[in-house]
């Protein structure tokens, strides 16, 4: 059995970050660009935990993960408020058409 | 009387005619009754003049006054040392005596002019320009020092030349303004170099210091010729303004003004100004410049004689007389019998300025008229007209009981001495002779124009007596060429006041050795003469008195007979004798073809020069401008195209740049986030590859 180690945890965050970033640049619902960030947070929060278990950090990793999760929810309850705003205005959450804010 | 109420006194009396110029020029547009004005300043002027002389000859007899301020102090200037020049005014008998004559004949001319100028377009500027010019002959007079003579000289032509020309839309009368105007110049030249040598001898200009020097020995640039040079150059000035020959062609053109003037300026005063101007510097004339001076004066008074002869214009005739008189005013000086130079001058201003406006009375009343062939008959018509002209007629022509034969049998007799003291007989031979020619063609006037039969009926039978204001300056200038006024004795000039004892030729200050023999202190006998300036010349004058008047009085008399011989008798036709001696008449009746002669020398050479001029200024001066310009033009060519080209074009060329990167760079500008994003992540990701931190 391998041991598991840092790597593989990078390997796992760096994955779900790449995920992350194809579905924000790829997706046109702004729901599913909104999911894209969670990803790429929960990869921080993974490189977070991971780093704070392996270099000896103490608990400041975890902690700053909480962080993160709580602004994670925070992000999530404005954003989404604010893509239902859009919605009720543009009839849709079309993030490539949503341009009135350029004229 | 102090000597301050002196001063205050003469300035009040040169600057009150100023004043009402200024008053007359500025509103007499808007007041027409301003010349009221003018004429009444004058008036008080005169009333003035009169108690300045009264004080003056009974308090300050002997006394020079003189009072100077200091106009501009330049300080200490390289080369000349201190600087300074000075203003003042001059009060002794000659000069209160030519300020009385001066207001006396301004004002009679005033009260003549109200009525012989009524209804003149210019009425009020008329009276304006007469204001200026009796301040300006006023400050002449006043005067102690050159460089105010020499202003007030030239105030004095520019009032003339206005005077002259002031019917200008006349070509005649604007043509005679420019003519007197510039004749002056020329011998203003002479004048003003004249200044200019003194001031550079003596650092100053005052007529006192100037002398004070010359009397220590100082002379100019250390040379007598120089100091003759200096008292011809000034007496050019005289020349010029006292229309003597060869600068006397101006003055029978200046008649072409109104004869007022012609009385004022062109007879009395004006002219005489040349005349005071050689008093003012008598002391300093040396014998060569006093002789040229004789010679000058001489042969003038001969000149205009022989041209009056024949003259048919009654204000031409008068007009060579009073230049032939001011020739024996200026030979007088000469000769060296100042007192009666200045005697002259002032029977002369009155019995002349009678004479004028006399013929401006005739010219009146026969409705500007001027020819005297068209005349004739007039004495019925014009009684005081006629007895006035007379008197001042015989005053001119020497008959005694009249000044104006005091004056001149004292000129002959000045002469005479002059020429037996000196051996040039000439001069007192011209003096005779032209005194015969005086009573004759004075009297071919008189008789021409006053006797006989008319010629013109029409204007003869509409000619009528001249108003009274015209006919009172008459009357008293007539009343002024009797001898009584200047003398008890009719045939004695120097048993009177005047000349004994108002006017003393002053003792000459000029070194021994540039003075005439008979004048020169160490001549024996020597008596401090009253009259003239040397015992010998005294002597020779009083032997010279009685045959100087037998003979005055022989050719006088000889021209009177003459006259009435050829004109009232008919005894002798005057055609006649024209036609025996056709080339003289022609000579005389052309002016000596004077004014042909300076058309033909200076005239036409100075047309073709200024041509000359006008051709180099057209082709060459313009040329090279031209060519400068179409120079400039062609760099300022080159420039532009410069500048359209390369620096446009570098200007273009940086902003096409800018703008082509903005093209290429704007394609990145979506909008888009997730474009951005795309770029983001691949910068990092290039960023990673390139700074490597694994």
């Amino acid at each position: 059995m391998i041991e598991v180690g840092l790597t593989h945890f990078l390997i796992v965050s760096s994955a779900l970050f790449s995920f992350g970033i194809y579905g924000i640049i790829t997706r046109k619902n702004a729901v599913m660009v909104l999911m894209g960030i969670e990803l790429i947070l929960n990869a921080a929060n993974i490189n977070f935990v991971a780093f704070s278990r392996y270099l000896n950090l103490g608990l400041s990793g975890q902690v700053a993960a909480l962080f993160v999760i709580i602004l994670a929810a925070a992000e999530a309850a404005i954003a989404l408020a604010i893509v239902l705003n859009i919605y009720k205005t543009f009839d849709h959450v079309n993030v490539d058409e949503i341009e009135k804010l350029k004229e | 009387m102090q000597e301050i109420t002196f001063l205050q006194l003469s300035i009040t009396v040169l600057f009150l005619p100023l004043l009402s110029f200024l008053i007359v020029i500025l509103y007499g547009k808007k007041f027409p009754k301003l010349y009221l004005l003018e004429t009444g300043s004058i008036i008080l002027g005169f009333a003035l003049s009169v108690l300045l002389m009264i004080f003056k000859i009974s308090q300050q007899l002997n006394n020079t006054l003189s009072f100077n301020m200091t106009w501009i102090d330049f300080g200490n200037v390289p080369m000349l040392g201190h600087l300074k020049i000075e203003l003042g005014i001059m009060l002794d008998n000659v000069t209160v005596l030519m300020l009385f004559v001066v207001y006396l004949i301004s004002m009679l001319v005033h009260i003549f002019s109200l009525e012989y100028m009524r209804g003149d377009r210019l009425y009020n500027r008329y009276f304006a320009y007469l204001g200026l010019f009796t301040f300006s002959m006023l400050g002449i007079v006043l005067t102690d020092n050159l460089l105010m003579m020499y202003i007030f000289w030239e105030l004095v032509g520019l009032s003339s030349y206005l005077l002259i020309g002031f019917w200008y839309e006349k070509k005649s009368a604007s043509d005679a303004g420019k003519k007197a105007f510039i004749v002056n110049r020329v011998g203003d030249i002479g004048f003003f170099l004249g200044i200019l040598i003194i001031f550079s001898a003596y650092n100053t200009f005052s007529f006192a210091k100037v002398f004070e020097q010359i009397g220590m020995g100082v002379l100019p640039f250390d040379s007598g010729a120089w100091l003759t040079a200096a008292g011809i150059l000034i007496f050019m000035g005289a020349v010029g303004k006292s229309a003597q020959f060869p600068l006397h062609v101006w003055l029978p053109d200046a008649m072409e003004g109104p004869t007022p003037v012609s009385a004022l300026i062109h007879a009395a005063t004006m002219v005489a100004a040349g005349v005071y101007l050689v008093t003012r510097v008598f002391v300093m004339l040396t014998a060569d410049a006093m002789l040229i001076i004789a010679v000058v004066g001489a042969f003038t008074s001969f000149v205009a004689a022989t041209i009056a002869l024949t003259q048919n214009d009654i204000k031409k005739v008068l007009a060579y007389s009073t230049v032939s008189q001011l020739g024996y005013m200026i030979m007088s000086l000469g000769v060296g019998a100042y007192a009666f130079a200045f005697f002259h001058l002032v029977t002369h201003a009155f019995f002349k300025a009678c004479l004028f406006l006399g013929s401006g009375s005739v010219i009146h009343a026969m409705h500007h008229e001027q020819d005297i062939r068209n005349m004739g008959g007039l004495r019925k018509k014009l009684p005081i007209t006629y007895l006035t002209f007379l008197i001042s007629t015989l005053a001119i022509s020497g008959v005694p009981l009249t000044s104006g034969f005091l004056s001149k049998d004292g000129i002959l007799a000045g002469t005479l001495a002059f020429g037996s003291l000196t051996g040039h007989w000439l001069i007192p031979a011209f003096g005779f002779i032209v005194a015969l020619m005086t009573a004759f063609y004075m009297f071919r006037l008189v008789i021409v124009t006053f006797h006989g039969v008319p010629k013109n009926k029409e204007k003869f039978d509409h000619a009528h007596e001249s108003p009274f204001v015209m006919v009172m300056p008459l009357v008293v200038l007539s009343a002024l060429s009797l001898f009584i006024w200047y003398t008890p004795l009719p045939h004695a000039p120097d048993a009177g006041w005047f000349i004994s004892d108002w006017v003393k030729t002053p003792q000459t200050v000029v070194p021994e050795n540039l003075r005439f023999d008979f004048m020169k202190s160490s001549a024996p006998g020597e008596i401090n003469g009253e009259v003239v300036h040397s015992a010998s010349y005294t002597e020779a004058l009083h032997h010279a008195h009685y045959p100087a008047m037998a003979l005055s009085l022989i050719v006088a008399g000889l021209g009177i007979l003459l006259a009435f011989l050829m004109y009232q008798w008919k005894k002798i036709d005057p055609d006649l004798v024209a036609g025996k001696v056709k080339p003289l008449y022609d000579f005389s009746l052309n002016k000596w073809y004077i004014d042909e002669f300076y058309d033909a020398a200076v005239i036409k050479f100075t047309l073709k020069f200024s041509g000359f001029l006008a051709w180099f200024d057209n082709t060459i001066i313009d040329g090279i401008v031209n060519v400068s310009a179409v120079i400039t033009r062609l760099a300022s060519k080159i420039v532009d195209l410069f500048d359209i080209y390369i620096v446009d074009g570098f200007v273009n060329f940086s902003a096409f740049i800018s703008g082509f990167i903005g093209l290429s760079f704007r394609r990145m500008q979506t909008g888009k986030v997730q474009t951005y994003l795309v770029f983001v992540v691949f910068s990092i990701l290039i960023l990673l590859i390139i700074i490597n931190p694994f």
